[in-house]
């Protein structure tokens, strides 16, 4: 049923079944990762190129290991190392990969929208959005998806709360159109300057007030209220922020009890998230690091595969099993 | 031997003068000699005749709002590319803004675009003097000097004059000379970063906005100091219901104020960048629906005085990044008088009052002399054809530059012929016929 989807540039224009797939998928993979061998020859033969424009430590792993256990030949592009940085313009460093013939290209950008203007100049690739300004992060909200439903079991109807600077969070905006599609209830909460009411045409609603904010939430999840922000305008200081918004055992023992914890990461600790939490049994913090690879290993296998599945009856999933089960 | 030209067989319509009657146009050496019924100039044997059956007959239509791009920026636009661009969108004159590469900040630069100019053979060309030296906002530009040389208005157009107290010097002197300070209207605070307008679309697409507010908060601080000074203030394509209602009620205070909107903020919405579309992507930014709404009553009830394109040529390279790092600005020239047309068939305006907004109301926005299809006057005249109908593309796009959000739109009323001082500058035939 995937087989038509060419690029993922979002979460926004998927189908509630192109989204289950993939967790579905992903779920098979976690199997994979668990293993002494943590390989699969899925993609042996395919290529696929990391192309980050912006600094990433932790998305960039994560997709690097996703395309090599999956055996992939996986190259790493950073700007700093590349043309870009001698004045090439994105399409012109796009169509040079594409002329090595790469099967995915994975891309980080720090410009909202860039992903697709690389995608609408690469008839022969696929794009993966690894992050595009503020815009989407798709995989993230994958994984995070995954994480929410392999803990609580399903997707429909949750209550989740985001603590944190929605503003400039494009995992924010992937995450609010993924959870809609299961009719969740998405709240956002932070000052007025940072969860701005605009974010309401998006089906979420925004609370200035921690309390109401995160009341009988099924998720909390922690955005990042990032170090060089802290002489900007938006906020008076961190310090000021984490007396009204820091993520603590108290304000979830109080407010939202039965709440397990998220966060995209990195964390601060003591400002947008206490240690109480972070260590405790309520976060998954580590999990969704280690689900990123799957999730990331589903979205590559259904993309660098989805052309030779079409026409052919057999979805990537029942792809999956096959695999899976001949590795075993 | 005299040039005769004759126009036969139009519709002479001159809102300001209260002509809208089928008739024909004879000029002598680049003056208009008389206007009559159809067929009075037909034993003119001598005179190149101009068959205008089907067609309005307008005095010559003006943009007062362009960019030139020479000295400069020629791969963009040249003053002669933008001349006979303008000719072809049915313009017999344009003003352009002085953001040029030397900004036209002295005499040597007027004097260079006006040679220019006179061998463009296209539309005439004023030239718009820098408020500020260097546009930089912070010292005067020698106005007196500029004004002489030939500028008719002045501006630091794509930035506003942020320092409030350079901006009412700027007025306070410009009343020895009457002049009129076009502004550019944005607070570079509220919008920094922006690359289009602040909204739920911008939050979602993850793009910086620029809030009306932005806009408004500057109309608001000239409509003050042109209170404060009794100076003459243009405002720049305003984009905003709020912009147009702060201006209306100006106007009733007695504030010499004008203003201009340009033919995309009342055609198009936000929604033209959803697909971060850098071809609608232009300062200010693409407003809302209740934005167009009230650009359209401004316009209708005169508070917008004038439509000006806000022609901005830029290289395709400039287009093809990021929505966020493409340059801002859209042409113009070629699509402002088939967009306004649209209005009036749709009944937003009258005729009358769309042929008034790009001639008379347009020139008094900075006190040009009138051009009127009466005796005596200059023989600057527009044949614009309301039935003409093109599907716009490259093959109708005179500019060197092609960043036009329109092409593929079916564009209905353009230029067939153009007319300066009583020479025939545009023939649309072989372009739109």
């Amino acid at each position: 049923m995937n087989s038509e989807l060419k690029h993922l540039l979002g979460i926004k224009g998927l189908g509630k079944e192109q989204v289950l797939a993939l967790l579905d998928s992903a779920d098979q993979f976690v199997d994979v990762n668990k293993r002494a061998v943590k390989k699969v020859p899925a993609l042996r033969g395919k290529t696929i190129v990391n192309m980050f424009f912006e600094a990433s430590t932790r998305t960039r792993m994560s997709f690097e290991l996703a395309g090599k256990r999956l055996s992939a030949d996986v190259i790493n592009f950073g700007a700093s190392s590349s043309s870009t940085s001698k004045g090439e313009s994105l399409i012109d460093t796009a169509l040079t990969i594409q002329s090595m013939s790469p099967d995915v290209v994975v891309m980080r950008h720090p410009a909202s929208g860039a992903c697709k203007l690389v995608a609408d100049h690469l008839p022969e690739t696929s794009v993966v959005n690894a992050g595009d300004g503020l815009h989407e992060h798709p995989t993230q909200a994958l994984l995070d998806a995954l994480c929410i439903r392999r803990k609580l079991g399903t997707l429909e109807n949750l209550s989740v709360s985001f603590v944190g600077d929605a503003l400039r969070s494009r995992v924010v905006r992937s995450n609010i159109y993924l959870l809609k599609l299961f009719g969740c209830r998405v709240r956002l909460v932070a000052p007025p300057t940072l969860a701005v009411t605009e974010f309401e045409g998006m089906g979420a609603e925004v609370f200035p007030d921690m309390k109401r904010g995160i009341e009988g939430a099924d998720v909390v999840v922690s955005l990042r209220m990032k170090h060089e922000y802290q002489k900007d305008i938006y906020i008076p200081s961190l310090e000021e922020y984490s007396r009204l918004y820091c993520i603590t055992e108290d304000r979830l023992r109080d407010y939202a009890p039965d709440c397990m914890v998220l966060a995209p990461g990195p964390i601060i600790r003591g400002t947008e998230i206490a240690s109480d939490v972070a260590d405790g049994p309520r976060s998954h913090i580590e999990e969704q690091v280690e689900l990123g690879v799957a999730v990331r290993m589903a979205v590559l296998f259904l993309l660098a595969t989805g052309a030779d599945n079409k026409g052919r009856d057999s979805s990537s999933e029942s792809g999956i099993k096959e695999l899976v089960a001949n590795e075993q | 031997m005299s040039s005769k030209l004759l126009i036969k067989g139009g519709t002479l319509l001159d809102p300001a003068k209260g002509l809208n009657e089928k008739g024909d146009l004879l000029s002598v050496d680049g003056i208009i000699e008389a206007t009559g019924k159809p067929g009075a100039f037909d034993s003119e044997s001598e005179a190149e005749v101009l068959d205008a059956s089907g067609a309005l007959v307008s005095p010559g239509l003006i943009d007062i709002h362009v960019h030139l791009r020479e000295p400069g920026f020629e791969w963009k636009e040249t003053i002669e590319s933008g001349a006979r661009t303008a000719a072809a969108g049915g313009f017999t004159s344009v003003c352009c803004m002085p953001n040029t590469n030397p900004v036209i900040d002295n005499a040597q630069v007027v004097e260079f675009i006006l040679e220019k100019s006179e061998l463009a053979g296209g539309a005439r060309v004023h030239p718009i003097g820098a408020i500020s030296e260097k546009l930089k906002g912070e010292c005067l530009a020698p106005m007196v000097e500029l004004w002489e040389a030939g500028c008719v208005a002045f501006s630091d157009d794509g930035w506003p004059v942020w320092n409030s107290a350079l901006m009412r010097c700027a007025l306070e002197y410009g009343k020895m000379m009457n002049l009129v300070l076009a502004c550019h209207e944005e607070d570079t605070a509220l919008s920094h970063g922006f690359s289009m307008n602040e909204s739920e679309l911008s939050v979602e697409l993850g793009l910086k906005g620029m809030p009306a507010a932005a806009e408004n908060v500057m109309i608001s601080r000239d409509i003050e100091l042109a209170l404060l000074t009794g100076g003459r203030v243009h405002f720049c394509h305003v984009s905003t219901a709020r912009g147009v209602e702060l201006i209306r009620r100006a106007k009733k205070d007695g504030a010499k104020v004008t203003a201009e909107t340009a033919p995309h903020y009342f055609i198009l919405d936000e929604t033209a960048v959803t697909e971060y579309d850098t071809s609608a992507k232009m300062s200010m930014p693409l407003r809302k629906q209740e934005d167009i709404k009230g650009l359209l009553e401004g316009l209708a009830d005169g508070t917008i005085d004038c439509v000006a394109s806000d022609h901005a040529p830029h290289e395709e390279d400039s287009k093809r990044v990021a929505f966020g790092d493409a340059s801002l600005g859209i042409l113009g020239l070629q699509t402002t008088v088939p967009l306004l047309l649209e209005k009036v068939r749709e009944g937003a305006l009258s005729l009358e009052r769309a042929i008034a907004s790009v001639t008379s109301d347009a020139r008094a926005c900075y006190g040009l002399e009138q051009v009127s299809l009466e005796k005596g006057s200059v023989a600057d005249i527009s044949v614009i054809d309301p039935d003409c109908k093109i599907t716009f593309g490259k093959e109708h796009n005179l500019s060197l530059s092609s960043n036009s959000p329109f092409f593929g739109r079916e564009l209905q009323g353009l230029a067939r012929y153009t007319v300066v001082a009583g020479r025939k500058v545009f023939d649309s035939e072989g372009l739109y016929s």
